[in-house]
């Protein structure tokens, strides 16, 4: 009899403990990167926005401005075409456009590319740019992250649209509204969760290295044009965190402090966006 | 009238707009498939595939390549991983789901959301910064072993870090989505909470949390660069899990480098993102499988 209430009492310690461990593995990683990042920020914050010299990554001058600006510029035009599209093929999936053996298959392969590993994106990229005889370029880095952010954004509007009551639909279409017009309604219905799957879609593609290593070219110049190399701030960190000049390493951890920050931005945004435009959502259920 | 047909129309360009953006996504996956075939078939014609997997020769200037090292120390890397990973995951889940109060249980969701948003390098950075010296300093003298810090047993620590925030959502989700019903039912008989889960709720879930655990495994074999920055970049058989080692993923990052002027080398590459792109694939696929099989059962 006794052991029972035993067995419980241990295994309720092992679960708050192992609940416990979780909560400091997050804690010292956001402390580590706040501290050792904020620390050369501090000192010398003009790294933020100093373009970088000649040697950079061997311990030259200057800053890392271009690779904040690669991240953006790759980012932003990368997230905007995967939300239309995946905005798109969400709505496709879940109003009567197709039928479920069709979205099914395309559920399906969503789901593997969404596990592919990021690094065969890049691998894949690469050898479309061998084939077309092509350098790594800002343009292969967009078209990476669109190919990363895509099965995200679209499973994440998929769900989102899934949870937009049935009767919503029903009366759009008995007041002889065509699907297209009834996919606005329900689109809209569907914003916050739609919102909020870009949001994670951009966070995912502002943080990945693997992918853009390969096709974005990945040179300490500032990015200058579509078919120019450019480089990332993951891809930076990379490159600089096992450096052998502690210098250069320096860079490396306030570099990570500002991507730190900016997916952090990029989660706060994308709570508040939420609750922006559930507006449009009824309520008292 | 006019009103009408442009109605229509928009109707009809977007029905075909979307079913051409629907049919490309399917079409991306093949297009990844065979674009990966073609290339490394080079590589797969020249050498036999026994002889690629099982060599521990990777001279790519002799025009030996085998992947031995990197395939152990994949399964190495992966194993320490999921062994930490596993339990915690769902021993965390379990707290979640079952004994958090309502307002905890935000919390603690939104610290894990915060967790999976966090991008692989930023691990990579933490480590270098804290584990690295730990393992050294610290683990290595206790044990009484030699090691540099930068091993297997630290890139398998950082990935179950990584792979912790899918087990533990995914798990919790399949725990919640039991019915409730069960629970009471349990308790009326006189069980303690922990007899419950044991003998009931884990085994109602086990199809949902078997699947999370395939999806984290998916993630830390593919994990790239978190793996490429702690684990020492050796090619060679680790010797115990504290020596430093290479994993598949790895070994392309380590050695992009040379890979543009050597057409052999390139395609053995390739080879290799073609191998994780399958195994990831089958894994993915068989958690998916195992997940329907779950709500078949729970009528969900």
């Amino acid at each position: 009899m006794k052991l029972r209430y035993l067995e419980e009492r241990i295994f309720k310690i092992l679960i708050i403990f192992s609940v416990f461990l979780v909560m400091t593995s997050l804690v010292i990683i956001i402390g580590a990167v706040l501290f050792k990042g904020g620390n050369v920020l501090i000192h010398n914050p003009r790294v933020l926005i100093t373009a970088p010299g000649p040697r950079y990554l061997l311990g030259g001058e200057g800053g890392f401005l271009h690779a904040i600006l690669g991240s953006i510029y790759m980012v932003i035009p990368a997230t905007l075409i995967a939300g239309v599209i995946g905005f798109g093929v969400a709505l496709f999936l879940q109003s009567d456009y197709s039928n479920s053996r069709i979205s099914g298959f395309i559920r399906t392969s969503l789901d593997i590319l969404w596990g592919t590993p990021s690094i065969v994106y890049g691998i894949f990229m690469l050898t479309v740019l061998i084939f077309i005889q092509q350098r790594g370029c800002l343009l292969a880095g967009i078209s990476v992250l669109i190919l990363l952010e895509l099965p995200i954004i679209t499973r994440y509007a998929d769900e989102a649209i899934k949870a937009v009551p049935n009767e919503l639909k029903d009366s759009a279409y008995s007041v002889g509204a065509t699907r297209y017009e009834t996919s606005r309604i329900v689109g809209k219905y569907a914003l916050p969760g739609i919102a909020a799957g870009i949001l994670i879609g951009m966070g995912r593609g502002i943080g990945d290295a693997a992918s853009v290593i390969f096709t974005s070219g990945a040179g300490s110049v500032m990015p200058s044009g579509l078919f120019e190399s450019a480089t990332a701030l993951p891809i930076l960190i990379f490159q600089q965190a096992s450096s052998c000049y502690p210098s250069v390493r320096e860079h490396a951890y306030a570099a990570a402090f500002s991507l730190v920050l900016i997916v952090g931005i990029l989660n706060l945004v994308s709570r508040l966006l939420v609750r922006k435009f559930s507006k449009y959502v009824m309520r008292g259920k | 009238m006019r009103r009408i047909e442009l109605r229509l129309i928009k109707e009809n360009i977007s029905a075909k707009t979307m079913l051409i953006l629907a049919l490309l996504i399917s079409g991306f996956f093949i297009a990844i498939f065979a674009t990966l075939t073609l290339k490394s078939y080079l590589v797969i014609s020249n050498y036999s595939l026994k002889e690629l997997i099982f060599s521990s020769n990777w001279d790519p200037e002799r025009y030996s390549f085998g992947f031995f090292p990197a395939i152990v120390g994949t399964i190495y890397v992966t194993l320490v991983s999921m062994i930490i990973a596993a339990p915690i995951g769902i021993l965390s889940a379990i707290y979640i789901s079952e004994y958090a109060t309502s307002r905890r249980k935000t919390f603690i969701s939104s610290f894990i959301d915060i967790l999976a948003g966090i991008p692989s390098v930023v691990f990579g950075v933490c480590a270098l910064l804290v584990l690295v010296p730990f393992v050294s300093g610290y683990l290595g003298p206790a044990l009484g072993i030699e090691t540099t810090g930068m091993c297997v047993f630290t890139a398998g620590i950082v990935l179950a870090v990584m792979v912790l925030p899918i087990i533990i959502s995914l798990s919790a989700e399949a725990l919640n989505a039991l019915p409730i019903e069960l629970r009471d039912a349990c308790l009326s008989l006189g069980t303690t909470k922990w007899e419950t889960i044991k003998g009931v709720l884990l085994k109602g879930a086990s199809p949902g949390i078997f699947s999370a655990i395939l999806l984290g495994f998916g993630r830390a074999f593919g994990e790239t660069m978190a793996v490429a920055m702690v684990i020492g970049g050796k090619n060679q058989i680790p010797s115990s899990i504290f020596s430093g080692g290479q994993t598949l993923p790895s070994l392309i990052v380590s050695s992009f480098g040379e890979m543009m002027s050597i057409p052999i080398e390139q395609s053995a590459l390739i080879f290799i993102a073609l191998q994780l792109f399958l195994i990831v694939t089958f894994f993915n696929l068989l958690a998916k499988y195992i997940n329907t099989r779950l709500r078949k059962r729970w009528y969900l």
